[in-house]
Order: C-alpha cells, then structure tokens, then sequence
C-alpha cells in the first residue's frame, strides 16, 4: 500500500508540527475534498446526488447523537424529536419574519439545544435504559406538544412550507444546488465534531462515559458537561432537521417520528460508537443500503418474475436482506463499520510483511 | 476477407441494426408511470392489495395493446411509509423519466409537493394528503382526486343528516379521529357544518398507534351518548374501534367511517361480518368484483392458466388500485389525444387530468370532472354499509356541502 511511515524525515519544525505529517494523508484529504467539490457533483446523474443528499444530512444527525451516546455514554431516544424542533422553529422563522437560512439554520439548532438540554436533565440522577424512557418520553411529549399547538405547527395540518434556502441571490432548488448547501453543512459538521472531540469538552465527556463518578473526582462538572453533551448533540439534531425542512421544502412533523429516533441509533450503533467516521459511515451504510439492495435486486428479479410481482418480491426480501446484513456486520466487527476500516487499514499498512 | 464471411459480417450487422431500431421505437412507445407504495411499514393493511390492483390494470391495458398505442411501464418503489424514501422514490420516476407519479402517504404528499411542482410531474394523493391542495391555483401539480378528507366529512354530515331523520338540530356527533395532522384534517369542516345544522359535535382523540381506544370509546358510548358517530381511523385502529363499540353494546349502524377504515380487511380483523353488522363505510371507488374490468382481469389471468388474484378478497383496496390506474391513464389518454398521437410530456399528462370529465369505468369510478381549480374532481363518495355477511351499497355517488368546502379552501389559501 502508499500508506507508508518510513522514510519520512522531518527537518523543520513547522513539518513537525503539520496537521498531516505523512504526504499521503495530505493527498488523501486533497483526494477527498477534490471528489465531493468537484467529481462527483459533476459525474453524477441528479438521482445519485439525491441519495447523497439524504446521506449527507443523515450524516449530521447521526454525528449530533454519536456525541451524546458514543462520547458522554449517555442514551436517547428522543433524537428525532429535536430534530422536530430545529424544523419549526427554522419554518416559522423563514416564513413569518422572512429570515435567510444562515439565521434560522443556527437558531433551529440553538432552540433544540435549549429543549435538548431541558430534556437532559433527568439524565443528571438516571442512567442508561432508565435514561432512555426518560428521553422516549420527551419525544412523544415533544410530538404531542407540535401537534396540539397550532402557533408552532401552522394548524391541523402540522405542516409549514418553507421557501427555498437563496444564498446571495441565488436560489438552490435542484439536486446538484442542495448538494452543495447539504455538503457544506455536513463537512462542517465533521470539521466542528472532530475538533470537539479533542478538546477539554470531549475529553470530559469521554471520562463521563467511561466512569462517571472518577470523572467528577478528578474535577469534572458532571452537572455541566452532561446538559453540555444534551444540547451539543440536540444542537446537531436542530440542524439536521432544519436541513430537512429546507430539503423537502416543508416543515412536518411526521418526518420525525419515534421510528426516526430509532434510524439513527441503528446509524451510530452500525457505524461505531464514539468515532465521527463510525457516524459517517453509519449514515451512509442505513441511508444507502436498501437503495442498494434493491438496486441489484431490479434486474436480478427481473429475470424471475414480472413488473407487478417484483414490487412485491423486492419490498419483502429487501426488509429481510436488511436485518440480515446488519446482523452479519455486527457479527462480523460488534464495534462497528468504523473498526472494521481500521482493522482494514492496519493490515495494509504492513502488508505484505505483517510480522 | 472471404466473400461468405464478409456477407455474414454485413447480415450480423444488419440485424443488429435492425434490433437496435425496435428496441428505440419501443423507447418510443413506452410511458413511465412512477408508483409509491407502502407494502412494508405502518400502513401495509393498504398496501398490500391497492398496489397489486393498480399493477394488474396497467398489465390489463397493456394487453390490450396499451393507452392509443403506448405500452406503459410502471415503476414501483415501495417507501416504507418513511419521508426520506419517497423523495428518492421521486427522484429515481424522474431519472426513469416518468410522466406521472401515485404518491403515497400524507407525509409523503406533504414532503413532495414542493419538488413535484419545481420538477412540473403530477402527483396524486388519492384519498389522503392535504386537503386545501384540492385548490390547482395553488398546488398545481398535487391531485388529491376523488375526496379530500374535507369532502368526505362533509358527506359523512350528509349521510348521517338522511339516517336521522332529515334534521340534525339537537343531535349529538362524536368524531373519534387518529391523532395526527390527516385525522385532524376534517375538524374545521365538521365545526363549521355542527354551527349551521345546529347539532352539537365532541372530538375524541386516538393517539398514535392507535390499537388502544377503549377509554375513547367508553367515554362516547358510556357518557357522550351520540345520536351518530363519525370515525376516521388507519392502519389496525379502525378493526379495534368496531370490537370496541360492539363491545360496548354501541349499535354500529350509527358508526360511519371515513375512507381509511373502510375495508373488508378491517371488518375481518375484528371479528367478521356479524360482529360489524350495520356498520356504515365511505368510499372513493366501486366495492366487489361485479365490475366488467374486474372480470376482464380475472379473463386475462384465466388466460395465462393463474387463478384471480388473491387481493380481489379486499377489494375495497384493490379497486381502489383499479380506480387510480384508470385515473392516470386516462390522463395520459386524454394527453396523447391533445397532442395528435405524439409522445406525452409531464406538463401534457398535467393538462390531461385537469381534462378528466364522465370516465366512470362502469361506475367503478364516480362521476367526477376535474378542472384546474378543481383538483379533487368534484369530491365524490358513495356510502357502503355491512348487511348480512357483506358491504352492500348505500345509496349512489354524492357529493355534500361544495360551497362550505369552497369557502375552506378560499380562506386557506
């Protein structure tokens, strides 16, 4: 492989001190940012780029809850309800004060942080299933809150309809447009949680997760940092939901149900508790694969049956083949895909001379 | 190059020409229908039998040699009843170069309206979705054809003003609903008609999922009392709503259902026909299998040695696959004739379904007449009720209450 370590000197301090310090790494990344800007807006047919678009914020909700399950090692299962909340309070913002996307997107996000961290507080005396039906419950409370108030869900039909976000003048309606505003909004998502992740904040919160009671011996405001990692995390699940609203057009609650929650558990849990690419992959592995299932399963039933029957066949074994792949890459790596990139990696970093 | 080897090079190449052009010319005649299916998730009760009726009414036509000489492919994704899906569902109809889509879904509807109006492909909510969409200046590309849930409550007034008597001055309606923004949908409509027919009306909230409904039900049948009760249910809740009044001793002649909870499968999964005796449905298509294009599907099966399909047992759904496959290939009917036989775009197809006037399908479908303002044709239903061992119609198609209606969708919009 290219991925080699040896024979790279530094003789400065400024190499030393590099954010990537291996001339690969540096080309990896330029590789990567060259295929999202450039490649693959420009290959791709505008279908791909709508499964990247649902991918991409996927990705965002998912890394917003990996901080708060994966980091702090604290459960929710309300993630969808903030999200909920980011989409309405973005939808009335946009709509009744005219607002552009760059201030209802942040304020989406803080007002789900504010609920979030409201949410959070049970998580102060209670841990982990009784957590959990701490948060079930504030996401059905939520639910029903948006539901029977018409001031913040715009009457019986619970749905706002946003107008397009316009940068500068410019209005992003298809695919190829929303791509971009999804990808920016996605990359600085990873930007902000990989930078988190190493700072004072994310080292408390990973000595929460793995000890709490030594993590407030050695000096840690458990009350803070536990509400901080609630409104962290329901601050990403507010962005995630504005970034719905503004991809469908239209603020609904019904995109946000318990089912949601539970998606995005499964993203995290797939992709690997507490690492950001283990959210990524997540995102992508449950937003992508019955897309993918049923992609090879088209012309491969095609042969079998007929258009009507195929639907049928296709929409069953789909759900099966589903479960089934997730069982086996559970099996197969239980600390998720992010591990099993790793193990992946490290046996080619000494390949071919592994001993 | 021997002289033989050459000739056979030129008959391969010509043949292979020869294959390329047919397989263009069937491009040629080949129209994409796009339908969106919920076979798998919340709502699969449906599913399972109005996608098979709408695939076996393309197969049906296809036979026959297609609409004015089109084949029509129909591309089916089923969504889950999950929001993100079915736009990716939208987005693949459009890659396949669809002309036409059947949404499914009232969150679906919802998170697609706008893209189907940027994209310029109609999509129809048959029975569901947003009821103020019913307004084609402002959704012109969302049909919520046959009866909105405005329609359909209004008409479920109607029906219950004939029961009782003509007059529903000091009468008492319960409205038992599911708690989520469609079966919220009807209220202003309902609240509205109890101010100018004088009768008094109570709402009872089902949360979500709705199998749970007896402190509901108890609280109508034991305190309420109503003369009449109009229930608007999904999924499992509406067979728990009809154990649950029987069980209460409730008659359920004074029970009627909107749309949703309407079916043969309901009835069966709360007991059979005698425990729902009486119990009064609204539909949006014809009930049973005494239909000329049922029997000519039955003919076309029979044909290729398979017996009827399986899914003619609810045919409540199934027909209602029927009727919405007949409503979107008359539209392309109607487009291909405004265009002289020329291949259909999604605007022509658009155009071709603000055309739809006197199609009844040997009035499996009621007689409506959409029009650009229009979009729901008029909001047609026609009243099925359980009489010895089955759903015997009620009545012919109706529709109740327009300037009401009309006045909603005025302020809404």
């Amino acid at each position: 492989m290219l991925h080699r370590e040896s024979g790279v000197f530094k003789t400065s301090y400024a190499a030393d001190m590099a954010l990537y310090p291996l001339p690969i790494a540096r080309w990896a990344v330029a590789a990567v940012i060259l295929l999202f800007a450039v490649v693959l807006p420009l290959t791709l047919h505008e279908y791909y780029l709508s499964i990247i678009n649902l991918s991409l914020i996927a990705v965002v909700g998912a890394l917003g809850l990996n901080i708060l399950v994966g980091y702090t090692g604290q459960i929710s299962v309300g993630h969808a309800a903030f999200m909920s909340v980011g989409a309405y309070t973005a939808a009335n913002l946009a709509v009744h004060l005219h607002l552009p996307f760059w201030v209802t997107l942040p304020a989406g996000g803080l007002m789900a942080a504010l609920i979030g961290a409201i949410v959070g507080i049970p998580s102060l005396r209670i841990k982990g299933l009784y957590l959990a039906i701490a948060t079930l419950a504030g996401q059905l409370i939520i639910e029903w809150v948006i539901n029977h108030t018409p001031a913040i869900s715009g009457g019986a039909q619970a749905s706002i309809e946003v107008p397009r976000p316009t940068f500068m003048g410019y209005e992003m309606k298809t695919q190829g447009q929303l791509y971009f505003f999804l990808l920016f909004f996605a990359a600085l998502a990873t930007l902000a949680t990989l930078n988190l992740v190493r700072s004072r904040i994310g080292r408390a919160f990973v000595a929460i997760r793995d000890q709490d009671i030594a993590a407030e011996i050695i000096g840690i405001n458990i009350f803070r940092y536990k509400l901080l990692s609630f409104a962290i995390s329901s601050f990403y699940a507010g962005v995630c939901g504005v970034l719905y609203t503004y991809y469908f057009g239209i603020a609904n609650y019904e995109a946000f149900q318990i089912g949601v929650s539970i998606d995005y558990l499964a993203m995290i849990i797939i992709g690997g508790l507490g690492s950001v690419l283990g959210s990524i992959l997540g995102a992508i592995f449950v937003t992508m694969l019955p897309i993918a299932i049923r992609l090879v399963m088209e012309p491969l039933g095609g042969l079998f049956f007929n258009a009507g029957e195929l639907s049928s066949v296709i929409a069953s074994t789909r759900l099966v083949l589903f479960g089934c792949l997730i069982i086996f890459f559970l099996v197969v790596e239980p600390e998720g895909l992010n591990r099993l990139w790793r193990n992946i990696r490290n046996y080619f970093r000494v390949w071919p001379f592994s001993y | 190059m021997s002289k033989s080897t050459s000739w056979r090079t030129a008959t391969i190449a010509a043949g292979a020409i020869a294959l390329a052009a047919g397989a263009a010319s069937a491009q040629d005649k080949e129209l994409v229908f796009g339908l969106q299916c919920d076979r798998t998730g919340a709502t699969q009760t449906v599913g399972i039998y109005l996608c098979p009726g709408y695939h076996d009414y393309i197969n049906l036509l296809n036979s026959k040699g297609g609409v004015e000489g089109y084949k029509i492919r129909v591309m089916e994704i089923d969504h889950e009843y999950k929001v993100p899906p079915a736009m990716e569902a939208h987005e693949r109809f459009k890659k396949e170069g669809a002309i036409l889509e059947g949404v499914y879904g009232t969150p679906q509807i919802a998170a697609l309206t706008k893209k189907l109006e940027e994209d310029k492909i109609l999509g129809t909510s048959p029975g569901f979705g947003n009821s103020a969409s019913t307004d084609g200046k402002r959704y012109p590309y969302v049909f919520p054809l046959a009866a909105s849930y405005w329609s359909q409550a209004a008409a479920a007034v109607t029906f219950v003003k004939k029961d009782l008597g003509g007059s529903l001055k000091g009468k008492k309606i319960a409205y038992l609903f599911f708690d989520n923004p469609a079966g919220k949908d009807p209220i202003a409509i309902l609240e509205d008609l109890s101010k100018s027919e004088g009768f008094e009306l109570k709402t009872f909230a089902v949360p979500s999922p709705g199998v749970e409904m007896g402190a509901q039900v108890l609280d109508i049948t034991g305190r309420y009392k109503p003369d009449f009760v109009i229930a608007h249910l999904f999924g499992r809740s509406p067979s728990v709503s009809i154990k649950e009044f029987k069980g209460k001793g409730y008659p359920l002649s004074k029970v009627i259902s909107l749309v949703w909870g309407a079916s043969e499968a309901d009835i069966k999964a709360a007991g059979g026909y005698e425990v729902a005796e009486g119990y009064h449905t609204l539909q949006f298509a014809g009930v049973g299998g005494d239909f000329q294009v049922i029997k000519d599907i039955n003919a076309m099966y029979q044909a290729q040695g398979k017996p009827a399909p399986k899914e003619q047992e609810t045919s409540v759904f199934y027909n209602r696959g029927l009727v919405i496959a007949a409503l979107h290939v008359e539209a392309v009917r109607n487009a291909i004739k405004a265009k002289g036989g020329a291949k259909p775009t999604s605007e022509d197809v658009k155009n071709g379904m603000e055309a739809i006037k006197g199609f009844t399908l040997g009035g499996m479908v009621p007689p409506m007449e959409v029009t650009r303002e229009d979009h729901e044709g008029g909001g047609w239903v026609q009243v099925w009720s359980v009489k010895g061992g089955k759903l015997v119609k009620d009545g012919e198609w109706f529709q109740a209450y327009r300037d009401v209606i009309k006045k909603h969708l005025a302020a809404t919009n």
